[in-house]
């Protein structure tokens, strides 16, 4: 038969089923497919908050959303226009973020009596027979079914063919949307190729969901999506946590400083400690502590020893870790403190994002206990900003706190790597001997940043003792004369706020120099200020948006660009954080936008926000 | 543990600071310093290669007094800040100084941990069954029944067996001693710094502000030889005052013999510090020597045995995965899928 062939600009598909289903899975096959194509695209994950809850109940619902687009795109979308949904439940949780008119691809067999009662629907009532789903596009195959079809020559047990159900999914999307299927191939031989079975098989039904669209009569048209106008250059696609990984990597090779991570496992931050643990041939040492306190004291220790230290964890780590930081300020050495955010406070929603750390990170510690704060903004944008998070830590002799959350940690974009060449170089000097006129070595002496000597031990002639009580500045002694602990107070406040001479000036992301709003973002709200600004602008509106990187200190010029405004708008994920320290900073009557349901913040609600302000 | 580097030949001079010593005067701590820098020079280490990480009390201010490199940690956690030292810089011969509050009270976690990793540090464990700096409080070691600041009516707290619970974590090298008996404790410095692999020292140390007297019962003359029991490898385990009383194995339970009423040496226990089934009964005998017919306190070495040592391991690993595959930062950086946009 003829078909048609479409080409969309702007596609979004959620995958959609039981945590057994394999649809992360799925989805990372599609977006790996899509990415290879020049495509631009997002992702987000949308796990669910228990392992292993029970088969076919709303809370076992697990999803992965995918945008791709021939125009450049910054978030994952609103609003899907595509649902695969395996069973009932992960059609009832996820219905509300379709589209009109949009598809549904169903699986049948997931909607028996079982599944049905399992997602609560009222006995006798089955959505994908009655005429409530009138306003979409019903796409139903027994998946279930197919698949044990397409491998009943293959010898194995029911239970494992049934496993493979997500592979007719991926062969059908790979139908309608024009694709090649050797990417997955490849990745199944990669997976399965000791088991020549089950690689077998999944190609099998692979093949049998793209044959079941191609041969059956009713899919009259398949889609393609052009490639994106970006930047050239070579691409890969990059998840957050992926990125904080190699970005770590990256600055301990430039640095020529071997690498510690001290980590106690905890969603999301686990995946960074997973990966950096596979890259011991980087002379990486990842160390699993027993707590959150331990993984932060032992990385504290081998930067003590001349390493790259560095702890990562979320907000109730971060919690336990607050003493150390404590020590860390105190000790004046260098150290990474990773947090990756999630919904608290307490254990609060340990697979949703928030980005409710950020007062902890600034004022979480006893005493006055200032540290540089760096965050990230996108996923690929998590390898950069980690890389300088190092750069200051290790040049300012400072601990650093850097912030991202699940959001990003999780997603995935296209990103242009950099060659190893092209990184900045972080040259980084130990003491090895005394200074002409040093009778002994002066721990807490300064350079013009205020920051002072790393001395390690092994390096004979500058045994010293440092320690958590106050110190005489330049000796570094135990001392409790008033005036001294004032002046060392001001001093570690100072090195802290000198960073600014050392970092870029703010940029406006986008718009005028002057004008109406200023929409002020940090972290992962990046993506969906970026597009409702961008709407705006294309408007003719005087908005712009400038995204912080660096959280604290603020860059130099922070404040004049805010003046230039008739009003700031912050969004954030959580109840009005940054205002705060903006308010605080710059005494500007800045207005917050603030969601706080463990989910991102759209372009859709952030574009009616603003277009209510504009029409005040 | 052990480091083989040559020093210059230093005394125990070269290892003092000067830093003003602020104990209390007459505290225990005064002696374990002096023994211990009359220790390390005979120890073959150079100085520089010394680090000394405390948490915090009383006997944590001890780095300050040692010309080595060290650090005055936080409450608890100098076993920890030592475990990340010693995986990422093996050749440093690092020593923790902790008390019964930090090490088994806020620290207790912790200390188990770096036994059973069996990292090759010393653990001093500065023993004086009381919280000494924030004056006075009952700790983890202190008797049942205590009377002190936060127990006005004694103690409710059963107290812990520390050696017995550094066997429990699998430490590979277990030993008392005290404060008053410098030739021991040094002798048990040796032994603690010559063991490859997590060693834990328990020093019984006088508070004689909070807690003056708490192993005086051990420590003083009159008293000593018939109420302690010094363990020496491969000996009878024999005390009292003309070392005429020992110790027997009646089945799995030790007893009191007494030589002069027709036991012979030969009937008695052979110490054997590789016997793990018998160290755990010498770490068992904790009697109260106020009870009536109680065991003497055993000091020495209770237990030692080889065992890898986490930093090796952690060592080893990384020197093989770089024989597998090379460390290739822009290979790295690339990954497994690209993709080219002109
Ligand atoms: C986090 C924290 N909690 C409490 C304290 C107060 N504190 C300091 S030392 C100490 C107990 C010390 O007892 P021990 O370890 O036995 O040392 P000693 O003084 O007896 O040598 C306590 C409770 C502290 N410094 N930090
Ligand atoms: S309080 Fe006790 S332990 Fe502390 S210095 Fe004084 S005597 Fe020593
Ligand atoms: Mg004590």
């Amino acid at each position: 038969m003829v078909r048609k062939q479409e080409v969309l600009q702007d596609v979004v598909i959620k995958f959609a089923g039981d945590s057994g289903d394999g649809m992360q899975l799925t989805g990372t096959q599609f977006t790996n497919n899509t990415a290879m194509l020049g495509i631009d695209l997002s992702t987000f994950p949308d796990f669910p908050a228990e392992i292993r809850a029970p088969i076919g109940t709303l809370p076992g619902v697990s999803g992965y959303q995918l945008r791709f687009s021939s125009d450049r795109i910054f978030t994952p979308g609103d609003s899907c226009d595509v649902l695969v949904a395996m069973n009932a439940a992960a059609l009832k949780t996820n219905l509300s973020a379709l589209k009109k008119g949009g598809k549904i691809i169903v699986n049948t067999d997931g909607f028996d009596g079982k599944n049905l009662r399992l997602a609560n629907y009222p006995e006798g009532e089955n959505p994908i027979e009655n005429d409530s789903l009138a306003n979409y596009e019903v796409i139903k195959m027994d998946v279930t079914k197919m698949t044990r079809e397409a491998l009943k020559d293959f010898t194995m047990g029911m239970k494992e063919k049934d496993r493979a159900k997500n592979m007719f999914v991926l062969g059908f999307l790979y139908f309608m949307y024009n694709r090649d299927m050797e990417n997955t191939i490849g990745f199944l031989k990669e997976k399965f190729g000791k088991k020549p079975e089950i690689f077998e098989s999944n190609v099998k039904v692979l093949q049998a969901g793209y044959n079941y669209g191609d041969t059956t009569e009713i899919f009259t048209t398949t889609y393609t999506v052009e490639k994106a106008k970006m930047d050239p250059g070579t691409y890969r696609s990059i998840m957050g946590n992926q990125a904080v990984s190699l970005g770590l990597i990256a600055a301990s090779q430039k640095s020529g400083l071997p690498m510690f991570l001290g980590s106690y496992p905890i969603t999301p931050a686990s995946d960074i400690l997973h990966e950096l643990a596979k890259y011991k041939n980087f002379g990486v040492r990842t160390y699993q502590a027993e707590d959150e306190i331990a993984a932060i004291t032992s990385a504290i220790g081998a930067a003590y020893g001349g390493s790259l230290g560095v702890t990562t964890t979320s907000g109730p780590g971060m919690a336990l870790k607050g003493e150390a930081m404590g020590l860390a300020v105190m000790l004046e050495i260098p150290l990474l403190i990773i947090d990756i955010q999630r919904g608290g406070p307490s254990t609060g929603l340990p697979t949703k994002t928030e980005q409710s750390d950020l007062l902890q990170a600034y004022y979480g510690r006893n005493g006055e206990c200032p540290m540089p704060i760096v965050s990230a903004s996108t996923p690929a944008d998590c390898f950069d900003a980690v890389y300088e998070a190092v750069r200051i830590s290790v040049q300012h002799m400072t601990p650093v706190i850097f912030l991202s959350d699940g959001y990003i940690a999780n997603g995935a974009e296209p990103w242009k790597f950099p060659n190893s060449e092209s990184l900045r170089p972080i040259p980084v000097k130990f003491k090895t001997q005394l200074g002409d006129q040093e009778e002994k070595l002066q721990p807490y002496s300064r350079d013009e940043k205020l920051a002072r000597p790393w001395a390690i031990p092994g390096t004979a002639g500058l045994e010293h003792r440092i320690g958590g009580l106050e110190k005489q500045n330049v000796t570094g002694n135990i001392s409790y004369e008033p005036e001294n602990h004032q002046l060392m107070v001001k001093i570690r406040q100072e090195k802290v706020d000198k960073i600014a001479e050392y970092i870029p000036e703010q940029k406006l992301d986008s718009g005028p120099e002057k004008g109406k709003i200023l929409v002020l973002g940090w972290g992962s709200t990046y993506g969906a200020i970026k597009s409702a600004v961008a709407e705006l602008q294309a408007k003719g509106h005087a908005i712009s948006h400038a995204h912080l990187r660096y959280v604290r200190p603020f860059p130099k010029n922070l404040g004049d660009i805010i003046k230039n405004f008739d009003t700031v708008l912050i969004p954030e994920i959580n109840n009005g954080q940054l205002i705060k320290i903006i308010r605080d900073v710059y005494y500007v009557d800045a207005k917050g936008y603030n969601k706080i349901m463990g989910v991102p913040i759209t372009k859709t609600e952030l574009l009616m926000k603003l277009e209510e302000m504009l029409a005040e | 543990m052990s480091t083989e580097t040559i020093a210059p030949t230093l005394t125990a001079k070269d290892f003092a600071t000067d830093q003003e010593v602020r104990w209390c005067p007459g505290c225990g701590d005064y002696s374990i310093l002096a023994q211990v820098q009359k220790v390390m020079p005979t120890l073959g280490i150079a100085r520089e290669n010394i680090v000394i990480i405390s948490g915090i009390g009383c006997s944590s201010r001890f780095p300050y007094y040692m010309n080595t490199y060290g650090m005055h940690s936080i409450h608890g956690r100098a076993t920890a800040v030592a475990s990340g030292l010693k995986a990422s810089r093996p050749e440093l011969s690092v020593w923790i100084v902790t008390g019964d509050g930090d090490g088994l009270s806020i620290g207790g976690n912790h200390t188990i941990h770096l036994l059973r990793r069996n990292f090759d540090v010393n653990v001093l464990l500065f023993n004086n069954q009381i919280y000494g700096l924030t004056k006075g409080q009952y700790s983890p070691t202190s008797e049942e029944k205590k009377v002190t600041k936060s127990t006005p009516m004694g103690s409710i707290d059963h107290p812990f067996n520390p050696l017995a619970l550094a066997l429990g974590a699998d430490a590979t090298f277990v030993a008392r001693t005290m404060d008053r008996d410098p030739k021991h404790l040094q002798a048990m410095l040796i032994r603690t710094n010559q063991h490859k692999g997590a060693s834990f020292l328990e020093i019984y140390q006088n508070c004689n502000i909070f807690n003056d007297g708490a192993f005086e019962i051990f420590t003083e003359k009159g008293s000593k030889p018939t109420e302690t029991l010094f363990l020496e490898q491969g000996k009878p385990l024999l005390f009292g005052a003309a070392n005429d009383k020992g110790i027997k194995l009646d089945g799995f339970k030790p007893v009191v013999v007494d030589l002069n009423l027709g036991h012979s040496a030969d009937d008695l226990w052979i110490h054997d510090e590789q016997d793990i089934y018998k160290a755990q009964i010498l770490t068992r005998i904790f009697d109260d020597p106020k009870i009536e017919g109680h065991l003497p306190r055993p000091f020495g070495v209770f237990y030692q045995t080889n065992r890898a040592c986490y930093e090796d391991v952690m060592a080893a690993q990384l020197e093989e995965a770089k024989t597998r595959k090379p460390a290739d930062l822009d290979k790295l950086l690339k990954g497994n899928e690209v993709w080219t946009i002109q």
